[in-house]
């Protein structure tokens, strides 16, 4: 039940936010278009992801790759 | 009449010959957008160290001491085609030197196991190609990684659609990884006792599959001229042998065995990352994920990174991820496991713990060049600290370049 309550707050929230959206035309991205905005993480952050997909018990959701790799050491 | 007919004559093959005229600079044109360009070209090394005193390959107690220089090297080339899309092919490489103290009490017979030291070679090729005017996006790619005791094939399609305005981006992805792990068992273990005699283990030879599945769902929108998020869901499967054939299990009446683990996991991780541009100096990216498993493995993680603009070109980045699990269901320390049981492992990365990880990003970016070189875009140093709830810390130090 807690399950399913917090699934339907997190439906509510996202419809809201995708509810308040602004149509924002080209010449308005100059912040949305800069470089520390995009919505992934860094290229610099390869390794550390790596060695979180390794170390940790979960994974994925990231961006980063979900196997190809041992990590077993 | 001929004359009438000839001068109709030249006026028309005046006018073929104007239209030619013309259009063969336009076709010049196109073919100079046709043709392949090295777009850039990325670099990323870094040195990663750890310690603690859990390692799974002596059974939970022990050293994890551990050391790794990666470097990742891509090149992206684009061009586009007579359609007017834009295609994207990226080219890329990393290789990976590490050397693990426990890894090396495989065998500690030996003066140094195959495994103490070892490298990793992943090559990689990845395509793209965007439709502006269809609002599409399409991609597949390909993977190898190679290593003393692993292998593995990967790849991957993907398909995005896009709004009219570019605002709202709907993207899915398959990858596949077959995977093929050599069968290594501690010395130990690589022989059996029957009828008073120590005889080989057939266990202890040959290799085992790993498959890995995943479905990639995202949605990433604008939502106004400062904020804009993105929604993710992977779902993955993996079947195979998926608990590590090396790492050892003391039982409560010490007896010994390797780890053993279900033949199948499937992986259920959610995530949302937004990214608000706060004030003209100061950004906000944030992310959060909401991990679950079939092996009973329920986790968050938190992230916050703060970039401030000290310059148009200079950010400095302070950073801080949280991450909090629970145990999987086969988990328990050293001696702890009784005999009896089906699964087990003493593998620390599946107990129960939480964990900080906190630094600084420097990053410079110019397109007239940094530091005097002109064909250098960006430059990012990365420092940061990690920190486990079960003794466990790392330090890791990254540069990245990108050449356009």
């Amino acid at each position: 039940m807690t399950f399913l309550k917090s699934k339907i707050l997190v439906l509510l929230v996202t419809g809201a936010g995708l509810a308040s959206c602004q149509s924002v035309k080209e010449y308005n991205k100059m912040y949305l278009n800069d470089s520390e905005m995009v919505l992934s993480a860094r290229k610099v952050q390869k390794t550390e992801m790596s060695f979180m997909q390794y170390r940790e018990g979960a994974s994925g959701a990231n961006g980063g790759t979900s196997g190809g790799g041992c990590g077993c050491n | 009449m001929q004359k009438i007919y000839l001068s109709a004559s030249f006026f028309f093959l005046s006018i073929l010959g104007s239209f030619a005229q013309t259009a063969t600079p336009k076709d010049t044109t196109t073919f100079r957008r046709r043709k392949l360009k090295l777009e850039e070209v990325n670099f990323v090394s870094s040195y990663y160290t750890q310690d603690g005193n859990n390692s799974a390959v002596t059974g939970g107690i022990g050293t994890e001491e551990l050391t790794d220089v990666a470097t990742n090297f891509d090149l992206t080339f684009t061009r586009s085609d007579a359609k007017n899309r834009a295609h994207t092919l990226n080219v890329a490489v990393g290789f990976d030197h590490y050397s693990s103290a426990s890894s090396d009490l495989i065998d500690p017979t030996t003066i140094s196991s195959a495994s103490a030291a070892d490298n990793r070679i992943y090559p990689s090729v990845q395509w793209s190609m965007r439709d502006q005017e269809k609002h599409y996006a399409v991609g597949a790619g390909l993977s190898l990684s190679t290593e003393y005791d692993y292998f593995s094939k990967g790849a991957n399609v993907n398909f995005a659609k896009f709004s009219k305005d570019n605002n709202r981006e709907f993207g899915v992805g398959l990858s596949a990884y077959l995977d093929t792990w050599t069968v290594i068992y501690p010395i130990e273990l690589r022989t059996i006792e029957t009828n008073g005699t120590r005889v080989d283990n057939p266990e202890a030879h040959g290799s085992k599959p790993r498959n890995t599945f995943n479905t990639s769902l995202s949605l990433a929108q604008v939502i106004n001229k400062r904020l804009q998020l993105s929604l993710l869901l992977d779902l993955t499967y993996q079947q195979g042998q998926l608990g590590t054939l090396y790492q050892r299990v003391y039982f409560q009446d010490n007896s010994l065995d390797v780890e053993r683990l279900p033949s199948s996991r499937f992986k259920v991780p959610v995530g949302v990352r937004a990214h608000y541009f706060v004030t003209d100096k100061l950004i906000l990216r944030s992310f959060y994920r909401f991990y679950s498993d079939n092996w009973g493995i329920k986790a968050h993680t938190a992230e916050l990174e703060t970039p401030f603009k000290v310059t148009p070109f200079i950010s400095l980045s302070p950073y801080y991820r949280f991450y909090a699990q629970s145990a999987a269901d086969y988990f328990a320390g050293y001696q702890q496991h009784s005999p009896g049981e089906r699964r087990y492992t003493s593998d620390y990365d599946l107990s129960k713990f939480t964990s900080h990880y906190a630094g600084l990003n420097f990053r410079i970016t110019s397109v007239d060049g940094v530091f005097g070189i002109k064909k250098l875009n960006t430059l990012e140093l990365r420092y940061g600290h990690y920190n486990r709830s079960n003794g466990l810390v790392s330090n890791t130090v990254s540069l990245a370049a990108t050449l356009k």
